[in-house]
């Protein structure tokens, strides 16, 4: 279906739409650029993504990022570069260091913790269960 | 005037509500007969004076009473009259306003209802007092709505656009009514911790109000979540923003208590969990007022150049909190008595149910408060975004889904597991045909999409094979069906539209095309539409599905001058099964607009499974009345 779409539109010559302004022609490179934009927060915004933002320094940044894939870069030299401007608050996924280990790990602790008191209390119950 | 009697209706209903704590509270050892009488006509009335107090800010807004400092600095005249009204509770003091009209609607609900014992009613009346106090002087001396200017200003600063509109005018009292209604079972498990009488019967007495709570949290996420989608533009149904979570944590702790409370009621088993569940919710939303009241989210900072009210949330916060945890640690190592069940057992079902939940609460409750403690104690700025709930919220529900379908099928005290999984046959063949299907029909290869649809297969096949299969004997298994089932279809919305969205962003003149998922989007006519305080821009689309047009859209952008805001008033054109979302970006030269085009598969389940949950709760909580009702009728007929 999709190839008589492209079809009937070819032969319609219907004036197709110019790209979103800045994006980058290869459409890899493009895909590379909205993924990264994702994974970054608009720092002026309040829990916004580069991706989502109106902001100028959001626009400033998915610029930066589109030059920076061209020239070459990879996605975690972006990100340190951003990092190194903005800090750690640029990235919304925390890198785990030593003031996030709790942050990263107690979810976890909390599951071993939980799943120990229930165990302990799943065998009391059964004791209780056996003698009665 | 009327900002007056106002003032006066709040200073009364605080001395009543005093009243109610002290008579209620020492009705929980003496003369309790008098004293629950005493704090049910102190109840009463609380509830007759906050009424008059809103219905008096209403009228203020109604007619644009500017003298009133609260109506000046949140109304314009140019405002429709809806959203006069509505906006009432759009803002800080409104807000809290309505947050203690709640509060006095469960209060008398519990005075009325005399659910359990004198003595327990007493208490918990006594409890709700303590709050009503609490809250009615916050109110009075940080966020008085009543306050008056001279001179009253010829117009108001306007409302939030973004607040200017159905869903939320509807959302914030829906999510109070959840907020405030666990508030009920904190203080029935506070007043069994105080009277000692921590039998089933607190927790029966609990049930229609947890249950109330629990369908009004639903009810107040999902249309929270509808509201985001549509009007924020960015075709997302949740961010994982500190105010959504704020509103996830009770709610997921509300699901934990519900099932803990089932084994409370039904055999006595884990008594102090959950009392402890119950005084958590209630913290929880306490907690989750405090974040969005005291402006600690949008800056530690913001917090700390306006402390009175933050410090006065914080403070309450401790001592409501620390005060029922303290309670709780005086009196609870005395009270268990232990239940017996073996490992294979409904019971079991719903430790690992509670378990589970917990740790899912823990990483919302990490995830939102973490990065504040480290801003405020090392001073290092961190973000936690969606990609960390992915990895650490997404694993704990989707092992919870995995074990769901057996819970109802386990017997209390002992069950056959063989049993269980045999009469889970076809809901697992029916989860393999899925998964089947997702990877050679609809030729999606992802391992997440795979999974996650045979996951949500499983839990609606489970459910369904409940409702159809075994006769529905109760009311009760029906609703848990139902509520089971709704979770499914919402993990169905959110795996469809997360993994399967497609978007396209682009710039388009009259007459020219992009393309979307399965459409074609034609740029037709753009013109101004105006409304009555503000001015817009609209585009008309037509979209084409194949060679025909199917539906022409108008996604608009609005300017509202008084509050100098911009808003996206997005196109949604949905199936019942997709959903074609369109939002209008700034215009780049010569009649060119960016348009922001989402295909968004499934998305209407997200919202559908919302409403199936909350159904399930009304079923649940309908079974009870009329079970209540018939025992009443029952119970009525030797006393002739």
């Amino acid at each position: 279906m999709r190839l008589i779409v492209l079809v009937f539109l070819l032969l319609s010559g219907a004036a197709q739409a110019a790209p979103a302004p800045g994006a980058l022609s290869n459409p890899a490179m493009e895909a590379r650029a909205r993924a990264l934009q994702k994974e970054l927060r608009c720092v002026v915004c309040q829990g916004e993504s580069v991706d989502e933002s109106n902001a100028p320094i959001a626009a400033d940044i998915r610029k930066l990022i589109r030059e920076r894939i061209a020239a070459g870069d990879s996605d975690s030299q972006i990100k340190d570069y951003l990092v190194s401007r903005y800090g750690d608050f640029v990235l919304m996924k925390p890198p785990l260091e030593p003031n996030t280990v709790l942050l990263w790990f107690g979810p976890a602790a909390v599951l071993l913790i939980g799943a120990g008191v229930a165990a302990t209390a799943v065998m009391r119950a059964r004791r209780r269960a056996l003698t009665i | 005037m009327t900002a007056e009697i106002g003032q006066l209706a709040l200073t009364l209903a605080l001395a009543l509500a005093s009243v109610m704590a002290v008579s209620g509270i020492a009705g929980a050892r003496v003369t309790a007969g008098i004293s629950r009488r005493i704090a049910s006509s102190a109840a009463g009335g609380m509830l007759v004076f906050i009424v008059l107090a809103f219905g008096t800010l209403v009228y203020a807004a109604i007619v644009s009473d500017f003298s009133v400092l609260n109506i000046a600095n949140n109304s314009s005249l140019a405002k429709p009259m809806l959203y006069k009204i509505t906006g009432v509770w759009g803002n800080h003091e409104g807000s809290m306003l309505l947050w203690v009209l709640v509060l006095a609607l469960y209060t008398a609900a519990i005075a009325f209802a005399q659910r359990g014992s004198e003595r327990l009613t007493s208490a918990a009346l006594g409890v709700q007092g303590l709050l009503a106090v609490a809250f009615l002087v916050f109110i009075l001396f940080t966020s008085n709505p009543f306050l008056r200017i001279d001179p009253p200003p010829f117009d108001g600063a306007g409302l939030n656009p973004l607040l200017q509109d159905l869903g939320l005018a509807v959302h914030p009292p829906t999510l109070y009514i959840g907020y405030v209604g666990l508030s009920a079972s904190f203080a029935y498990a506070a007043a069994a911790l105080i009277t000692r009488e921590v039998d089933a019967s607190w927790a029966r007495a609990a049930r229609p109000f947890m249950l109330a709570a629990w369908i009004a949290l639903t009810v107040g996420i999902t249309l929270g979540s509808w509201w985001a989608y549509y009007e924020l533009g960015w075709g997302g149904f949740w961010f994982w923003d500190p105010v959504e979570n704020a509103s996830l944590m009770p709610w997921l702790v509300a699901t934990a208590l519900l099932h803990s409370a089932l084994a409370t009621e039904r055999t006595g088993a884990f008594r102090t969990w959950t009392l402890l569940l119950s005084i958590a919710a209630f913290s929880l939303s306490l907690i989750g007022t405090f974040l969005v009241r005291s402006g600690v989210l949008t800056s530690v900072h913001a917090f700390a150049n306006d402390p009175e009210r933050g410090t006065f949330i914080l403070i309450m916060l401790v001592l409501a909190i620390g005060g029922a945890l303290a309670l709780f640690a005086w009196r609870a190592p005395s009270l268990e008595t232990g239940s017996a069940f073996e490992p294979v057992s409904r019971e079991t079902a719903l430790l690992i149910n509670n378990v589970l939940l917990v740790g899912a609460v823990a990483t919302v409750f990490l995830g939102t408060l973490y990065p504040l403690f480290l801003d405020a104690f090392t001073g290092t700025k961190i973000s936690v975004g969606p990609p960390f709930f992915a990895i650490t919220f997404v694993p704990i529900f989707v092992a919870l889904l995995i074990a769901l379908p057996f819970g109802p099928r386990l017997m209390w005290r002992k069950a056959a597991f063989r049993e269980a999984l045999r009469s889970l046959f076809p809901a697992l063949g029916i989860a393999a045909i899925v998964a089947v299907g997702v990877c050679f029909v609809v030729k999606s290869h992802l391992l997440a999409a795979i999974g996650l649809f045979a996951l949500a297969a499983w839990v609606i096949a489970a459910s369904l094979l409940d409702i159809v299969r075994r006769p529905v004997r109760t009311a009760a298994g029906f609703a848990v069906a139902l509520a089971h089932a709704g979770l499914g279809v919402t993990l169905m919305g959110v795996a469809g539209t997360t993994l399967w969205r497609a978007e396209t962003l682009s710039l388009l003149g009259p007459g020219e095309t992009a393309r979307v998922g399965p459409y074609t989007l034609t740029m037709g006519r753009v013109e101004r539409a105006d409304g009555p305080n503000y001015a817009a821009i609209r585009a008309d689309i037509h979209v084409g599905d194949g060679d025909r047009t199917i539906a022409t859209l108008t996604p608009a952008k609005r300017v509202y001058p008084t509050e100098q805001q911009e808003t996206a008033e997005t196109a949604i054109r949905t199936t019942g099964v997709s959903d074609l979302y369109l939002a209008l970006g700034d215009e780049r030269g010569k009649g060119r607009f960016i348009v922001r085009a989402y295909y968004n598969p499934l998305a209407p389940f997200i919202w559908f499974g919302g409403a199936i949950m909350a159904m399930g709760g009304c079923a649940s909580l309908w079974g009870r009345v009329r079970a209540r009702s018939v025992r009443n009728a029952i119970d009525a007929v030797p006393a002739e």
